[in-house]
């Protein structure tokens, strides 16, 4: 069975969509059936991705429970799946929150039901495949083809704007990664230039020896598609749009899962394929990554929709996730990959309260709720959990993520490190604010006295997400160990092009190097930096 | 070379010979008795097809003027199966429109005839005889509703245009005649090669007057003008008909002309292809924006097709001659589907044409709606569609050839293209329908047809190997 779980984690989900597709039944006729059937099947999933866990072997840096086959020999295009400790937690996040999401919209949707659910199960199949896609075609096969369900997710079931969300949506992130095709293109044509066949393998295209001014246009490229989908400072304006108009569901995996796609992309792709263009495009990432942090953190504190906040939050938290990228080290890249899932996490699980919130009384401005702690205290304890994980507090599943991402920027460059932190201090002031004027203080609004706590559906859906937020932050090594082997080997390979260029440079610039070949030479250093700060 | 004289001649005169069946049994035909015309042209189309795969490989050649080399017969192939398509489609729409039988059959067969000569003509006077074949049916087809004034129009236009462009193509011929004593390509190729050091305005002029007329007929800008007019005006089922069948037989053509005659001449000719290319890609899209009835708007996204299409044609090596073929089987197939589907959906008074009268359509027509997707999509080269492995395979021929530019200006004007293509997926979806509109209930032929190409466009999206190996044999024997 193993042999072949990537493609049935692919497969699974992608027939189970099928399925709910061919089942009689329109809209109310038939539709409890097709929600138990869509839920069945993403647990069936969930469960696979646990046995990927299960199998993964941490210590190895290689791709496991690889597959190959030919899919189109004339291009060498393979069918190419593999995962590595990249990947793996990025799989078990997908697996993790299509459930929640559809759990979630087990009441909220209630037109097309069927077609939801096919949609939500066709993009869990496409996002697993953008994962575990070790072929640079069949990536962009599924980075592509994601688009469509998420499309539908937003335009149809979505808020009053949903059309103008959908349409921007698709069109600002198909316009970003046009370029990364033509790359693409470029690279597999390189490398028919040097060997005399295409390939668009990975690893055979990690071997390629590329130059350096293909190695700027061509990073350039794979960058804009990940910074537009992550996304970075200046091509983030989509997300608040989307985010917002998007039902819960879509939110919950917009964030949770789709925004990773970008990170990931750029530690999978962008960086190892053009090390030295990396290094040298690094510090203006790195700045366009920080002033997302504090531009996107100072827009959500001025918010007064709550899922436009949380929206805004999640720009600044991803601008933790790229700081670490760009820090090119150790401790920022584990901070990246940790902080990949943790965000999931957290911000899935506040838009899924929020979306509780919204079910209830249909408005998501904060000015038209308060005092609801004595209303509902089991929401507002689930809501302070989620908002205390998101703000970085430590035991729970932020603090790791942006303490490994400071200190490896920290070890890079103490500027970036520095105005970073400021981050952290204000994700702590909007969401706190936001956290007391929803719930302290006295019932302001009389519609808000009678509302329902937390139903039994509904702890189903938050439990599983607060309990991942606390084992995530008590036991973040059962979540580092596994990756740490596959993030070395991807620093290893930036540093050596770094060195590459600090020999072209003069040597009075030799000094900020050393502390990288020193961080690189103790690979264990995240696990002590978290036992330190204990 | 050729192992029998006739043989290559087999597929056009399988359907000749429906064409003159449909004549004769519509000449017999009671007035107001229903006859089965169409299925005349599905058997004949269907010999052709098996014709085909018959002659496949063996490069039949009849009359030193007609070469069925697996190129031509690819193209062959494609026309059928735009034939049968269009045949499954107009049934219903013949019934429902009162528009005679017999003729439309007859028109429509002969057209083909003309293009699969087209296709596999070796000879300029050979290329002008099908041309014109193709186009006098064509012409008539376009204005065949005479009680529609926009028909007439459209026929008018797209009549006088071809008429003036066929004058060019003849003048072109002259001209290369003139020069090189001789109108077969081959012979005229030699005389290229030899003379191609030194380039005289003279040959310059006759490649020009080619060069005009086959813009024309795959409307290249700027030689676009009738396209949205004749398309508009056109019964549907014709419309989607022309945008493809026209388009394949015209390519067909232009690459055999330009890949083998005038291949010693590409230094010249390039350029100016690759200029067409790309404004024609970029008017297309952003001129397609801009419509709000579908047909006008799928004809400007035709015109941007054709830019796609040259880029191949300018990238002129392998990867882009087999790149074109795949890419007009994958155009053909889709771009039938979506204005099948708006024909099907007409009613007698009233085109289904507009943007909004689609609006909801999910709602009342789900699997039409469904299918109506999948066709756009692949029309914006979204995968796991067909549409999105042919624009894939164009571009890799562009980046081959080290147009970088292209292939950056085909995908940026690929993703505006997305932007009209899903306005239609929001109308069907996300806007309520507008008013209880009848629509017309579609027969199970049209349906089959529907879900086949639909089928056929996921399995070339998906696993495309075999189709592209045909392509990638059909020009490795030639050029």
């Amino acid at each position: 069975m193993t042999a072949y779980l990537l493609t049935l984690l692919i497969a699974v989900p992608l027939a189970g969509a099928l399925l709910v597709l061919l089942l009689p039944g329109r809209d109310e006729q038939g539709a409890p059936l097709i929600r138990q059937i869509g839920f069945g099947i993403s647990l069936v999933v969930f469960a696979l991705t646990l046995v990927l866990w299960w199998g993964f072997d941490g210590a190895s840096a290689d791709f496991q429970f690889v597959e190959r086959a030919a899919w189109i020999p004339a291009f060498g295009i393979e069918y190419h799946l593999g995962v590595d400790g990249i990947s793996l937690w990025l799989v078990v996040l997908t697996g993790f929150l299509t459930p929640i999401s559809l759990l979630s919209s087990w009441e909220s949707v209630e037109k097309k039901t069927k077609e939801f659910t096919f949609f939500i199960l066709a993009l869990e199949a496409f996002m697993i495949g953008v994962f575990v896609a070790l072929d640079l075609f069949l990536f962009y096969v599924f980075w592509d083809a994601m688009l469509i369900p998420m499309y539908f997710l937003i335009g149809v079931w979505g808020y009053e704007r949903r059309i103008y969300a959908a349409v921007k949506f698709i069109l600002y992130t198909m316009a970003g990664s046009v370029l990364m095709l033509v790359a693409i293109l470029g690279l597999a044509f390189l490398h028919q230039q040097a060997t005399g066949a295409y390939s668009f393998d990975y690893a055979r295209l990690l071997a390629l020896e590329i130059s350096p001014g293909w190695q700027y246009w061509g990073f350039l490229a794979f960058a804009l598609a990940f910074a537009i989908k992550v996304p970075l400072f200046p091509f983030h304006t989509w997300l608040p749009d989307a985010h917002v108009e998007a039902p819960t569901a879509g939110s919950v995996i917009l964030a949770g899962v789709l925004l990773k796609m970008g990170t990931y992309g750029f530690i999978r792709f962008a960086f190892p394929l053009f090390p030295e263009a990396a290094v040298y495009f690094a510090p203006f990432i790195a700045a366009l990554a920080v002033i997302g942090i504090i531009y996107g953190a100072l827009v959500a504190m001025v918010q007064p929709d709550m899922k436009k906040l949380v929206a805004y939050s999640s720009v600044s938290h991803l601008g933790f996730v790229v700081l670490g990228i760009c820090a090119l080290n150790a401790n920022g890249m584990q901070g990246a990959v940790y902080q990949m899932v943790a965000h999931g996490v957290s911000t899935g699980g506040l838009f899924l309260l929020v979306g509780m919130l919204s079910d209830r009384r249909h408005t998501r401005l904060i000015a038209e709720y308060g005092g609801l702690k004595g209303v509902m205290p089991q929401l507002t304890a689930a809501f302070l959990i989620i908002t205390l994980a998101s703000i970085g507090l430590p035991s729970l599943n932020g603090f790791i993520g942006e303490f490994l991402v400071l200190l490896g920027a920290f070890i890079w460059d103490w500027k970036f490190a520095a105005f970073a932190a400021t981050g952290v201090i204000l994700s702590a002031v909007y969401m706190l604010w936001m956290v007391q004027r929803v719930f302290y203080g006295d019932v302001t609004n009389e519609h808000n006295r009678a509302l329902p706590d937390l139903t039994p559906r509904e702890w189903v859906v938050i439990g599983p997400v607060l309990a991942m937020a606390i084992v995530m932050g008590v036991f973040p090594n059962i979540f580092l160990a596994p990756a740490a082997p596959a993030v070395d080997r991807v620093v290893q390979r930036v540093e050596q092009a770094q060195s590459v260029n600090v020999q072209r440079r003069p040597p009075s610039d030799a000094s900020e190097p050393a502390v990288l070949v020193q961080s690189h030479s103790a690979p264990r250093t995240p696990h002590s930096a978290i036992r330190m700060a204990r | 070379m050729s192992d029998s004289s006739f043989a290559a001649i087999v597929p056009m005169v399988c359907v000749t010979l429906a064409a003159l069946a449909a004549l004769v049994a519509e000449s017999f035909r009671a007035k107001g008795e229903q006859m089965p015309i169409g299925g005349l042209g599905v058997i004949g189309l269907g010999f052709a097809l098996v014709a085909c795969v018959l002659l496949w490989g063996r490069n039949a050649s009849s009359f030193e003027m007609i070469e069925a080399d697996n190129f031509g017969l690819f193209v062959t192939a494609t026309l059928c199966i735009v034939g049968l398509l269009t045949i499954a489609f107009s049934g219903q729409v013949i019934r429902r429109d009162g528009l005679p039988a017999g003729e439309y059959y007859t028109l429509l067969l002969f057209s083909i005839t003309g293009m699969i000569m087209m296709a596999v003509a070796s000879d300029l006077l050979m290329i002008f005889l099908a041309l014109e074949i193709l186009s006098i049916a064509v012409y008539v087809l376009t204005g065949l509703r005479r009680d529609s004034p926009a028909a007439s129009e459209g026929a008018f236009k797209y009549f006088l245009l071809g008429a003036f462009s066929s004058a060019f193509f003849l003048y072109g011929i002259a001209l290369t005649y003139t020069l090189t004593g001789s109108t077969r390509l081959d012979r005229i190729g030699i005389w290229m090669a030899a003379e191609g050091m030194n380039v005289t305005p003279m040959m310059l002029v006759a490649l020009g007057m080619l060069l005009v007329g086959f813009a024309f007929k795959i409307s290249a800008v700027p030689f676009h003008m009738w396209t949205p007019d004749a398309y508009e005006g056109a019964p549907t089922v014709v419309t989607g008909f022309m945008s493809t069948g026209v388009k394949a037989a015209a390519f067909a053509a232009f690459v055999r002309v330009f890949l083998s005659a005038f291949e010693p001449l590409r230094a010249d000719w390039t350029p100016v292809l690759w200029g067409i290319a790309m404004v024609t890609m970029v008017v297309g899209t952003v001129v397609g924006v801009a419509q709000s009835n579908l047909k006008r708007m799928l004809a400007y996204s035709s015109i941007a097709h054709g830019g796609y299409l040259l880029i191949g044609l300018v990238a002129a090596n392998e990867v882009g001659k087999a790149s074109i073929l795949f890419y007009l089987l994958v155009y053909a197939l889709t771009n039938l589907g979506a204005f099948g589907i708006i024909a099907l959906l007409s009613t007698r008074d009233r085109p289904h044409d507009e943007l909004r009268d689609f609006a909801g359509l999910w709602y009342s027509r789900p699997a039409l709606a469904g299918l109506m997707t999948v066709f756009l999509l692949s029309l914006g080269g979204i995968p796991p569609t067909a549409g999105f492995v042919g624009k894939w395979y164009v571009f890799t021929a562009a980046v081959r050839a080290g147009h970088y530019d292209l292939a950056i200006v085909g995908l940026l004007t690929s993703v505006i293209s997305v932007f009209f293509y899903l306005r239609v997926v929001v109308m069907m979806y996300m806007a309520e329908p507008s008013e209880a509109q009848a629509r017309p209930a579609i027969g199970a032929i049209p349906l089959a047809a529907l879900v086949i190409s639909t089928v056929a466009i996921f399995y070339l999206g998906i696993l495309p190997t075999r189709v592209l190996n045909l392509a990638a044999a059909s020009v490795a024997t030639i050029f």
